[in-house]
């Protein structure tokens, strides 16, 4: 009963860190299409934080290169526990036409472990808040 | 001994205000989705809020800092807003807690949760929390005398009464201190100090969620970050409630508590209207709104008070 309880509330107050890599900015600006009042991630209790010590979803879009690699590295060992971390767009999923880049260092999944992959170049903000259901009915 | 470990724990501290404050945090996130055309968070969110990070997230100490100070600030936020809240919510409610003067013990009881915020933001060792609790100290010394001018007024206006418990009855025998001149001028300050004892978008700079990544708050995380919220939540409560006793009537028995729950919810109301409609401001335009302008109108209600008006 209390393990429910637990997990209930935290499915229904997800609040969500975004993490921008090496990105052309089309997953940011879809991410932030679902905020708006179109979409409105506030009605299952999604809220955008400013600090990663808030955080229970950590966003991660754009190719990762070997910069943003210590970053996304230093970002997860610095969030309370249990955290959600999303790929979103090709190039967080799979690294998309960088792949095979110079700089490019491994989609995300090859640094920290993915809870939910989002493909598409930018996903729909449709795509994205299917994820996100998929992600809280998944556990 | 038992009947004040009531008050402060049950009815009317921590539990009832916990619950009460929740609610009215989900009405000020509703009415802010519903301002900007959104559908809103459910009823219980701020409570799933709550219990998810007491029950399931992990603390996290910061390596720089120290980590006493760290734990304890949120616990002092909790007792002082409570605290406050009893000492507001017994005179509310009719019940006479039998000392004199509780008008300014109440004051420095409201002060104690922003003390603590900046205490527990120094020891965190972050930079920009260093700079969110330095925005707050400042905050503090703008707004603190407009809220204790504030108070002054309504002693004077009840007749040089220090406790709650007389300033209720004294509205009561007569008119509400609102439906005066000097009162609606008071109303006005009061409800820009509350908006800004609250952190609440005029002048929400200490938390400024787009420059400081919500600055005093920056390195909590889990179980102090609910103290934290359950702080905020009763600070959303008993403030408004505060402004009831003073300026309108207070509570009155029977139908009496629909109103109080309309008039309070009125406030909450006014209080969101604000911060949807309004950009935030430098830390030095409003230390000059407060100085300036608030403590004017203040000294203006004072001079009526002294006319009678």
């Amino acid at each position: 009963m209390t393990v429910g309880f637990k997990e209930y509330c935290f499915k229904k107050s997800l609040w969500v860190f975004h993490f921008g890599g090496a990105s052309c900015n089309n997953c940011d600006i879809e991410i932030l299409d679902c905020l708006t009042p179109r979409h409105d991630l506030e009605r299952f209790g999604i809220l955008l934080v400013g600090s990663i010590r808030h955080a229970d979803v950590l966003l991660v879009n754009g190719s990762i290169n070997r910069r943003d690699r210590e970053r996304l590295l230093e970002l997860y060992n610095q969030a309370p526990k249990p955290l959600l971390v999303v790929a979103i767009g090709a190039c967080g999923c799979t690294g998309g036409i960088f792949a095979e880049g110079n700089t490019f260092a491994g989609p995300v999944d090859k640094i920290i472990p993915v809870d939910a992959y989002i493909p598409g170049c930018p996903p729909k903000p449709e795509a994205i808040i299917a994820g996100i259901v998929r992600l809280t009915s998944k556990k | 001994m038992a009947v004040n470990l009531f008050y402060f724990f049950i009815f009317p501290g921590l539990l009832f205000m916990a619950v009460v404050g929740g609610l009215l945090s989900w009405f000020d996130r509703k009415i802010t989705a519903r301002v900007q055309f959104r559908k809103g968070p459910p009823l219980l969110q701020p409570f799933y809020d709550f219990f998810k990070l007491l029950l399931v997230k992990e603390t996290i100490l910061p390596k720089h800092g120290s980590p006493f100070v760290f734990l304890l600030s949120p616990l002092i936020a909790v007792f002082g807003a409570t605290m406050a809240g009893v000492f507001i919510l017994l005179p509310l409610f009719g019940i006479n807690t039998g000392f004199r003067g509780d008008m300014l013990v109440i004051f420095y009881l409201l002060t104690l949760p922003s003390f603590s915020y900046i205490l527990g933001s120094l020891a965190s060792g972050n930079p920009l929390a260093a700079v969110g609790g330095s925005r707050e100290m400042k905050l503090i010394i703008s707004y603190e005398l407009t809220f204790m001018l504030i108070i002054a007024a309504i002693i004077m206006k009840s007749g040089q009464h220090f406790d709650l418990d007389t300033v209720i009855a004294t509205q009561k025998s007569g008119t509400p201190f609102i439906g005066s001149i000097s009162g609606v001028l008071l109303f006005i300050a009061a409800v820009f100090c509350i908006q800004a004892k609250l952190a609440l978008v005029p002048f929400d700079m200490p938390e400024a969620e787009a420059e400081l990544a919500s600055g005093i708050y920056i390195e909590y995380s889990g179980t102090p970050y609910a103290m934290i919220k359950l702080a905020k939540y009763i600070m959303l409560f008993i403030l408004p409630a505060f402004i009831i006793a003073l300026l309108m009537n207070g509570m009155s028995p029977g139908t009496g508590i629909i109103w109080a729950v309309l008039k309070i919810i009125g406030v909450v109301l006014l209080l969101t209207l604000i911060r949807n409609t309004n950009p935030r401001v430098k830390i030095k335009q409003a230390s000059s709104f407060f100085f300036i302008w608030m403590n004017l109108i203040v000294v203006i209600a004072i001079v009526l008070i002294a006319f009678g008006l």
